[in-house]
């Protein structure tokens, strides 16, 4: 465990140092330990890959105090059990209107579309964390045949509900933000609605299929 | 039950408090007001809680009429707002009679100027806060900034009203500090060169049109990190300034990205987050490096005037 100041009020705890399930999973057993446990001076968690920034009171504790006291608090990693992670299932409608970049992509690697929608359709992600904005999960991990980088140009709004592929990540838009994802398709799904409980779709932790609909199954399913 | 009419909105304004914490792990930003320190002491002239919810406006204002009488104050840089056609101070309470105009003009200092009302303005609380949060159109007054006839409704208020005027020792904690925002270290300085620290501190860098609540994208000196490859994505924090490849630091600012993935140099004290919020286009900023003691002094000092009750006002 490595510990670095962030801010006069936050520090980065990094439980590894790469992408990988194993770093993953002691990122959620130390984010669980914490939010059950809701020391007075904490403010706030936001988990990444391999690192949880813990935000705090400063005129209750300091860093060197919060580091002594994740480490205690990190004594009860090998114990935690994380609960079984949740499927989830998302309909997308690849190509077309909804996923202009698909066909770059396709040529990119040299592949018909319809491989790169099989590849994508046919994997389990697991959901690293959300951040970027209200409900944008980083999932991961995409086949490496169709690991792609970012646009050069973001564009200055990709329409909500657009999921899109980075590097070996893939997310669905929940908002229409600007972005450098490269988009392959569009869920016809409500990714974040405040009505709902819980809001969002994808949550830290879960395991998240896409499944393959048509433009008509796309319509039926649309919700406001 | 008293209401608010926005007659004409001014270029953005926003239904703001001190914002939802704690939802990192959702992807949820705090938002909550760019100058918080105004909207208290805002609050406070109006006899409100620190963190009452009150309009944000930025750097022009708008027209706004009030069904029964009410009792405001306008708080953070002067925007030239009149009454009966005299002129109104900024960090002062009025009373405001039914149906009469307030127009709020341009700014004349900073970025923002805060329209606080006593009873503080009634909005469904979206996790526990009316701020709005704009790019994912949540929270605040039906997710969005305001427009023209839109009507808020203004809570009760049992005070009667006090004329209250924010006190000189106050008023010169909260002066510009010749445009400096101090600063402690980043997660990743030691990601660049010492002498691109040192043109970091010596530099002065220009605030571009590019810049709003997410954050501000300064303009000078390009800093280039040392980083090979890149960096694996995580949390940031309010304040953080990041590096993009192309050597421009970004200022994360209250609906920012909860996570990242540029190296952050250095990050703004807590004490100096309210001074983010007054800077337009065009300002220009330098940094100055101070310990994590003197942020906490600096924060200490901050809370302390902000709960030093009567003696705030003159």
């Amino acid at each position: 465990m490595r510990f670095r100041a962030a801010s006069d009020s936050a520090l980065l705890v990094y439980l590894g140092d790469e992408i990988s399930l194993q770093v993953h999973r002691r990122v959620l057993a130390l984010l669980q330990i914490l939010q059950q446990e809701r020391p007075g001076w904490l403010i706030n968690l936001q988990p990444a890959y391999c690192s949880l920034l813990v935000t705090f009171d400063p005129l209750q504790i300091d860093h060197s105090e919060v580091e002594a006291a994740v480490r205690k608090f990190a004594s009860h990693l090998p114990e935690t059990r994380l609960p079984a992670a949740r499927m989830v299932e998302i309909p997308v409608c690849y190509g077309g209107e909804f996923g202009p970049d698909l066909q770059e992509v396709a040529v990119l690697h040299g592949l018909p579309a319809q491989r790169i929608i099989e590849l994508h359709s046919s994997r389990t992600y697991h959901a690293y964390f959300l951040g970027f904005a209200p409900g944008f999960a980083y999932l991961g991990d995409l086949a490496d045949e169709i690991a792609t980088p970012r646009l050069a140009t973001p564009r200055k709004i990709v329409p909500a509900r657009s999921v899109g592929i980075a590097g070996k990540q893939t997310a669905v838009y929940p908002f229409a933000t600007p972005g450098g994802w490269r988009l392959i398709g569009r869920t016809p799904l409500r990714v974040f609605s405040p009505e709902r409980e819980p809001m969002e779709m994808i949550a830290i932790g879960d395991e998240v299929r896409f499944r393959a609909i048509s433009a008509e199954e796309f319509r039926a399913l649309e919700s406001p | 039950m008293t209401s608010l009419l926005v007659e004409s909105p001014g270029l953005l304004t926003t239904v703001q408090d001190l914002g939802r914490s704690g939802f990192g792990a959702r992807g949820i930003s705090p938002s909550g007001a760019a100058d918080p320190v105004a909207l208290q002491l805002g609050n406070l002239l109006v006899g409100n809680a620190l963190g009452a919810a009150a309009l944000e406006m930025t750097l022009m204002g708008g027209n706004f009429i009030f069904s029964e009488p009410a009792a405001i104050a306008l708080a953070g840089s002067d925007f030239g707002a009149t009454l009966n056609a005299q002129a109104l101070d900024s960090w002062r309470s009025y009373s405001v009679a039914a149906g009469e105009k307030l127009p709020i003009g341009t700014t004349r200092s900073g970025a923002r100027c805060y329209l606080c009302v006593a009873g503080g303005l009634l909005v469904k609380p979206f996790l526990g806060s009316a701020s709005t949060h704009l790019v994912s159109g949540l929270g605040g007054f039906a997710g969005r900034r305001l427009r023209k006839g839109d009507v808020l409704r203004i809570g009760m208020t049992q005070t009667k009203f006090v004329e209250r005027t924010l006190s000189s020792t106050a008023l010169r904690i909260l002066q510009p500090r010749n445009a400096v925002l101090r600063v402690t270290d980043g997660p990743q300085c030691d990601l660049f060169s010492a002498e691109t620290v040192r043109s970091f501190y010596d530099g002065e860098f220009r605030v571009t049109e590019e810049s709003n609540r997410l954050g501000l994208r300064l303009a000078g000196l390009a800093l280039k990190s040392t980083l090979q490859q890149e960096m694996i994505t995580e949390g940031v924090t309010l304040g953080a300034i990041q590096i993009t490849p192309s050597g421009q630091p970004i200022v994360l600012f209250v609906e920012q990205q909860t996570t990242g993935g540029y190296p952050k140099i250095a990050n703004v004290i807590g004490a100096d987050l309210f001074r983010i919020g007054q800077l337009r286009p065009r300002d220009n900023i330098h940094f100055q490096r101070v310990s994590f003691a003197q942020a906490r002094a600096a924060w200490l000092e901050l809370q302390q005037l902000l709960n030093s009750g009567d003696t705030l006002f003159a």
